[in-house]
């Protein structure tokens, strides 16, 4: 196969992975940051962005500026230029986009199912949908009106089928909670996407595998510290501990049997990532669990920009934008509020 | 003659003067009751002012923390966070608010009280960090406890409890605010009502029947004069005819005041 090999990359990827590097670029260096942080008001932090490569995407929008607008304006800007990568694309690595979407699709999905069950209309639930994560038989959503119809009508048609097949029965979709199958489904995803990324070898399977272990280790983790006095059962719980991942099968062995934060820090205590990343969250009072993972993502993903001739780095720069937009996001939230004092509980990425 | 101001319009008999002097009586006695009255609600007027600027004041701050937390929520969860929780609460409210009547000085204030009502409890009522969210999971028969128990499990769980619990914290902060900003406006009016009794009562009621009072009183010495003119003219009469007075009225007056005329 073509990824993984110097020879025959450029072929049909070198120019989009060019266009990757140069969004890379443009992405917010420590220097605006704290320019940012600086400003008084939001229509200061338009001002700043418009010196940055988000150049004049908040123009058209009326004066008393929002961190809403800002947030889906951010958000637009980096769907666009997914998309434009996207349709550019050819496969593998069109599918392997693809596969990037998935979540979000996951989570509109058990958005919309949410909206059905509780018997909301789910034609103004598109709206409010993540726009990564719209598919094409999106549109004939509203026909659906309750659970069963839901899932024959329209998941069957998704990528996600698969995984539904897997994972979830139609009487689930009334009787367990939407978090359980929301998990369940982002379980399924994770394999099949590792699976997917193993079959194409070479430096992408490396690097992706690298991620999406840890991506597969953090839900273990966090689902752990979540469920305590929650009414999720220990057996339930493991069900949700994605397959993949450095802590299988030893560390969710012992995830399973935790049952306070104390145990969870002694279940991941071989495992030196998670033991730095816990220590320093416990630490800081001003930090959390959250935090420590974000910052271990976004340096995972800068790394990966080292390498060339492979796809993760589409994964890298789609995480990293996406901490970016949720940067200025809660940095025009602090501005908005007053809220200096923790202004900079965000991560930096360049 | 006196009663230059207003007064009732009444006959001038001794009767009605008995009559009157009850009235001042009664409206005296009235008027240092609703001014006790009125001084008991300007106290509790003033300590629910009071409370009103602590709570505003700390409503304030409290509103800051939770938009604060609900952003951070939004940062670990992603931005669709409140559209997510908003799908998956239940029609069946899990917190409400009931009324309770309070009475001061004969006025009723409503009392609002917040309780955990319909299906799962929202938690954190009583302020306990674990304690309220696992009650709404035991709860949790109708979906609401349970879904929002379980909400973020496999992101910024943590971030949407601690939201839920500054949100529960400012909601209860805002229902005691709502009951103390509905006892302030109508111990308001009432202390309007009262005082508006109380004036009237001191300036216009009562000093009209004193008024009333006086001018009967005047009334009836106008008439005792009068009278005594009358006698007086009667007797010389008899003075002139006789040399001496020959009319009762002149000895029933002599018997009863000694005085000669």
């Amino acid at each position: 196969m073509a990824p993984g090999s110097m020879l025959t990359f450029n072929v049909d990827d070198g120019y989009l992975e060019a266009i990757l590097r140069g969004y890379r670029s443009g992405i917010l260096t420590t220097t605006d940051y704290i320019n940012l942080t600086q400003c008084e008001n939001l229509e200061d932090v338009r001002m700043h962005l418009t010196g940055t490569d988000y150049g004049t995407f908040l123009q058209n929008e009326p004066a008393p500026l929002s961190t809403a607008t800002i947030s889906e304006q951010c958000t637009k800007k980096l769907v666009d230029e997914f998309r434009f990568l996207r349709t550019q694309a050819v496969e593998p690595l069109s599918k392997f986009l693809d596969y990037l979407t998935y979540p979000y699709m996951i989570d509109n999905l058990v958005l919309l199912i949410t909206g059905t069950v509780h018997g909301r209309d789910i034609s103004e639930l598109i709206d409010k949908c993540h726009p990564l994560g719209l598919f094409d038989s999106m549109a004939s959503l509203c026909i659906a009106s309750t659970p069963e119809e839901l899932y024959r009508e329209i998941i069957v048609d998704t990528p996600l089928a698969p995984y539904f097949v897997e994972c979830v029965s139609l009487d689930d979709l009334t009787d367990v909670n939407i978090e359980i199958i929301r998990n369940s489904l982002y379980k399924a995803y994770f394999s099949d996407f590792n699976a997917f990324c193993n079959r194409m070898g070479g430096e992408t399977a490396e690097l992706m595998s690298q991620a999406l272990a840890f991506e597969a280790d953090r839900r273990a983790i966090n689902i752990t510290l979540n469920s305590f006095g929650t009414e999720l059962s220990r057996e339930e719980r493991s069900k949700l501990y994605p397959s993949i991942g450095l802590l299988v099968p030893e560390g969710t062995m012992r995830l399973q049997r935790a049952d306070d934060s104390t145990a969870v820090g002694a279940a991941i205590e071989p495992y030196s990532v998670y033991r730095r990343l816990f220590q320093s969250a416990a630490d800081n009072p001003e930090k959390s669990l959250e935090d420590a993972f974000f910052e271990n993502e976004v340096a995972l993903c800068k790394e990966m920009f080292e390498h060339q001739f492979n796809y993760a780095i589409f994964y890298a720069w789609l995480r990293l934008k996406e901490q970016e937009v949720r940067n200025v996001v809660w940095i025009s939230e602090c501005i908005s509020q007053k809220q200096k004092r923790r202004i900079n509980n965000f991560v930096p990425i360049f | 003659m006196s009663g230059a101001g207003a007064r009732v319009a009444v006959v001038p008999s001794r009767m009605t003067l008995q009559q009157i002097k009850g009235r001042l009586a009664g409206a005296k006695k009235g008027h240092s009751m609703l001014q006790k009255k009125a001084d008991a609600l300007t106290v509790r007027f003033r300590s629910i002012l009071k409370d009103i600027l602590e709570k505003k004041e700390g409503a304030g701050e409290q509103s800051k923390d939770a938009m604060l937390a609900l952003a951070m929520a939004k940062y670990a969860f992603g931005e669709e966070l409140t559209v997510v929780m908003g799908e998956s609460v239940d029609e069946e409210a899990s917190c409400k608010v009931k009324m309770t009547p309070d009475n001061i000085a004969g006025v009723t204030l409503p009392v609002f009280s917040r309780y955990e009502g319909g299906g799962g409890a929202a938690g954190g009522l009583d302020g306990s960090k674990g304690g309220g969210a696992k009650g709404g999971a035991k709860g949790g028969a109708a979906g609401a406890g349970t879904g929002r128990s379980l909400a973020g499990l496999s992101k910024g769980g943590q971030q949407i409890s601690e939201c839920r619990e500054t949100f529960s914290t400012t909601l209860e902060l805002l229902v005691a605010l709502a009951s103390l900003q509905t006892s302030f406006i109508i111990l308001d009016e009432a202390i309007k009502l009262t005082n508006r009794r109380v004036n009237a009562l001191e300036n216009v009621v009562v000093p009209k029947l004193d008024n009333t009072v006086k001018y009967i009183i005047s009334e009836l010495d106008e008439m005792e004069r009068e009278e005594f003119f009358r006698l007086k003219l009667v007797c010389q009469g008899c003075h002139r005819e006789n040399g001496a007075c020959c009319c009762v009225l002149y000895w029933i007056r002599f018997a009863r005041t000694g005085v000669v005329v």
